[in-house]
């Protein structure tokens, strides 16, 4: 099949088909990243904008090296930390990015919804590298991949999504995308942090971990934001520790060989425990590469570039 | 001597109930006849066969903006819309700038009002200075500058004290309370309709206890004080169920429910269309269900279209950075007709009634009625007539609507305040 769409703003809407174009398009993209000379001219002359709001240095990296690898110019527009820039509205800064001749777009945003308002606005292709607590496809997408290449299928795992689910756009473009490729998704995390009526998007909820890790292939742990104690969401970090954190113990329900999973940066001891973060079923550090390839076959598929020299 | 006589329509009468065919005789701006085979003399005829000829319609909750956010909407602006919408009379909530809690606002208002001359507007007061829920407002002042009823409207009074106290204030002051009822700590942040969707589209949720918490505190109050409550637009259906057990109780409680409540679920913010950013927020089917037959039982007496005009450049921005609100004055007949007339959820006459009589009596005005010697306010309905909305057509500054595009059928075709005709499509006048 062929790519047919001019931005992505999530896995809710895509078809299994087209997650599946884009893991197996990340394939080659990998093999690149492999060699010494890391660079093809799949995306010459193109221009690719990162637009954070909002600051996540390994994401905006990990897009910049995508570009670069595909030898696209890459421009980075970071705005100051506050959410609401100050005169400008997201739509005035879109057409300065067309001005700009922006091809692609990647835009990280703390509002849920404004890529679909950006992609709305302009010409040029817009990836959402996350927008509040709506979708963070990129993410999931280098988790189906990373899961993909370990255990060969995704259709019929067991994956085990625990902590802030409320706030997590990474767990909800995770459910969107393992559900669709035919895994079996379990939720679990503390009652404050369950979103109203997730059941209908075809999960499990699971009030204890140790329900959520029985027989799981796929273990993904969630950042947990401390400040969230303030806002009253849980006692303690002592007791979210207790009753959500993974552990070797715990580790242990789960099938054996499962894959430990977690989108980073880490809070280790608390969601998770150093010996587990650094253990023989971590992929931690290979969800980082494997997000790169990811990105680029994406930047590929979306900046309408030649054929990828792999 | 001006006369005008509205000849061959069929008048609905919402306090007797009635359908019947009649000709009406206005003279010097009143209504001289109601009756068969009636002749104008030297005056002008409106030809209104096939239509229906309406008591003049009441919005009883609209925001004109006017004083302090005049690009949003301004009297004159709102008038014109209302009159487009074929309301003859409208009262507009005081959270202005300045807010309507003193007699200045109050009288400023009812000048620009006659100024534009076109349809009556009825300031409501701030039920507590500035509207922030602390101070009472001096209600007596209020009610004698021509303040129709108090409200804080936009806000709750988070304080159930104060609360008590403006609602026994207000029950000796004899204005009737109108209440946005919203747990503020509940609904903080929220954006839409706390559920499925909020839940996918990663929106903060305003759950619908937020309401409903709020509901039962006031009727519990109104109970208490003897203050009669009228609730603003009900959204959810927990809320009928506890409107619906005052009033059989005898709680002197009456409530609205706004078009767009009726009408749409938060199904409609998918894709994050900020014009269906509205607070309450857009709840579900079965809300809307629910809100269908409190309308049909009785439970729900008045639909108000809570119009909430914003510029364009406000709500062209993120959904969490949109104001909340949309324009309803020009939409809310059509919407009336052809989502709850036609589908037989109220009758023609029981429509008219809560656009009409109940607004009017809920207020304390003398409108809402055609009777021999009462001001000729009157709307001609023609329930066959459709049209696709169009916002750029609106005579409201406000383009925020959620039914741009959707076709409406029975729709406003001539309104008269005080026998002057302030908006007429395409109507025969014969002289
Ligand atoms: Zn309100
Ligand atoms: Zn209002």
């Amino acid at each position: 099949m062929n790519w047919k769409r001019k931005d992505l703003l999530g896995l809710q809407n895509l078809s299994a088909e087209e997650i599946k174009l884009i893991l197996d398009t990340a394939v080659p993209m990998k093999e690149i990243l492999g060699r010494a000379i890391k660079k093809v001219p799949a995306l010459r002359g193109r221009t690719v904008v990162t637009l954070f709001y909002e600051p996540s240095t390994r994401t905006r990296t990990s897009f910049e090296l995508a570009a670069k690898y595909l030898s696209a110019d890459s421009v980075n527009i970071s705005t100051a930390t506050s959410s609401v820039v100050k005169g400008e509205t997201l739509k005035d800064t879109a057409r300065t990015l067309a001005a700009m001749g922006a091809d692609v777009v990647i835009l990280r945003h703390p509002m849920a919804g404004a890529p679909n308002l950006l992609a709305r606005t302009i010409r040029a292709a817009v990836i959402n590298a996350g927008d509040g607590a709506h979708e963070h496809p990129t993410q999931a997408l280098l988790d189906m991949f990373t899961v993909r290449e370990k255990k060969g299928e995704l259709a019929g795992l067991n994956v085990a999504i625990i902590g802030d689910v409320l706030h997590s756009r990474v767990a909800r473009s995770n459910i969107w995308g393992f559900t669709k490729m035919g895994a079996r998704v379990r939720i679990c995390g503390p009652a404050t942090m369950i979103p109203p009526e997730i059941e209908a998007t075809g999960v499990q909820v699971c009030t204890r971990i140790e329900e959520a890790l029985d027989g799981a292939d796929v273990v993904m742990m969630l950042r947990i934001q401390l400040e969230r104690q303030q806002q009253g969401l849980f006692p303690s970090i002592r007791e979210y520790a207790r009753l959500f954190g993974l552990n070797r113990e715990r580790l242990a329900l789960a099938r054996p060989g499962a894959l430990v999973m977690h989108p980073g940066p880490m809070n280790r001891g608390v969601e998770i425990s150093p010996e587990v973060a650094d253990g023989i079923n971590s992929v931690i550090n290979e969800q980082v590469t494997n997000g790169v390839a990811v990105r680029m076959a994406l930047l590929y598929l979306l900046g309408g570039g030649g054929i990828p020299d792999a | 001597m001006h006369k005008l006589l509205i000849k061959g329509g069929r008048v609905i009468d919402p306090q007797a109930g009635k359908m019947f065919a009649a000709d009406i005789l206005i003279v010097e701006g009143e209504i001289a006849a109601v009756g068969p085979g009636l002749e104008p003399g030297e005056g002008a005829v409106m030809d209104v066969a096939g239509k229906l000829v309406a008591p003049g319609l009441i919005d009883m909750h609209v925001h004109f903006r006017e004083p302090g956010f005049e690009a949003k909407e301004t009297i004159a602006s709102g008038s014109r819309a209302a009159a487009r919408g074929g309301f003859t009379a409208v009262a507009c909530m005081p959270n202005t700038d300045p807010v309507a809690d003193n007699r200045a606002v109050i009288s400023y208002i009812k000048a620009r009002a006659k100024e534009a001359g076109l349809v009556k507007v009825y300031p409501i007061g701030a039920l507590t200075r500035g509207s922030r829920g602390e101070e009472l407002t001096e209600m007596a002042d209020l009610k004698e500058a021509g303040a129709v009823a108090l409200s804080d409207d936009g806000r709750s009074v988070a304080s159930a004290a104060v609360m008590r106290r403006a609602m026994q204030y207000a029950r000796m002051v004899g204005l009737p309370v109108i209440s946005h009822c919203e747990e503020p700590t509940l609904s903080a942040g929220g954006v839409m309709h706390e559920g499925y969707i909020s839940t996918v589209l990663g929106l903060p949720g305003i759950p619908a206890a937020a309401e409903e918490i709020m509901v039962a505190r006031d009727i519990i109050l109104s109970e208490y004080t003897g203050c009669p409550l009228h609730i603003a637009h009900v959204s959810t259906a927990g809320s009928v169920r506890l409107i619906r057990e005052a009033k059989a109780r005898g709680v002197p409680v009456t409530a609205e429910v706004t078009p767009h409540h009726f009408t749409l679920t938060d199904r409609a913010v998918a894709d994050y269309d900020t014009s269906t950013k509205v607070n309450p927020p857009l709840r579900t089917e079965e809300d809307v269900a629910a809100l269908k037959e409190a309308l049909a039982d009785g439970t729900i007496d008045v639909i108000a279209t809570d119009h909430a005009p914003h510029t364009l450049e406000e709500k062209d921005v993120e959904y969490q950075q949109a104001p909340f609100g949309l324009v309803g004055l020009e939409t809310a007949l059509g919407l009336v007709w052809t989502e709850l007339v036609i589908p037989g959820v109220l009758s023609p006459v029981e429509a008219i009634r809560k656009l009409t009589v109940n607004p009017a009596r809920i207020l304390g005005l003398q409108e809402g009625v055609l009777k021999v010697g009462g001001d000729a306010d009157i709307t001609i309905i023609d329930p066959e007539l459709t049209e696709v909305v169009d916002p750029a057509t609106f005579a409201s500054k406000g383009r925020n609507t959620p039914f741009a595009g959707r076709r409406l059928q029975g729709l406003p075709v001539a309104t008269i305040v005080k026998g002057q005709v302030v908006y007429n499509r395409n109507l025969a006048m014969i002289s």
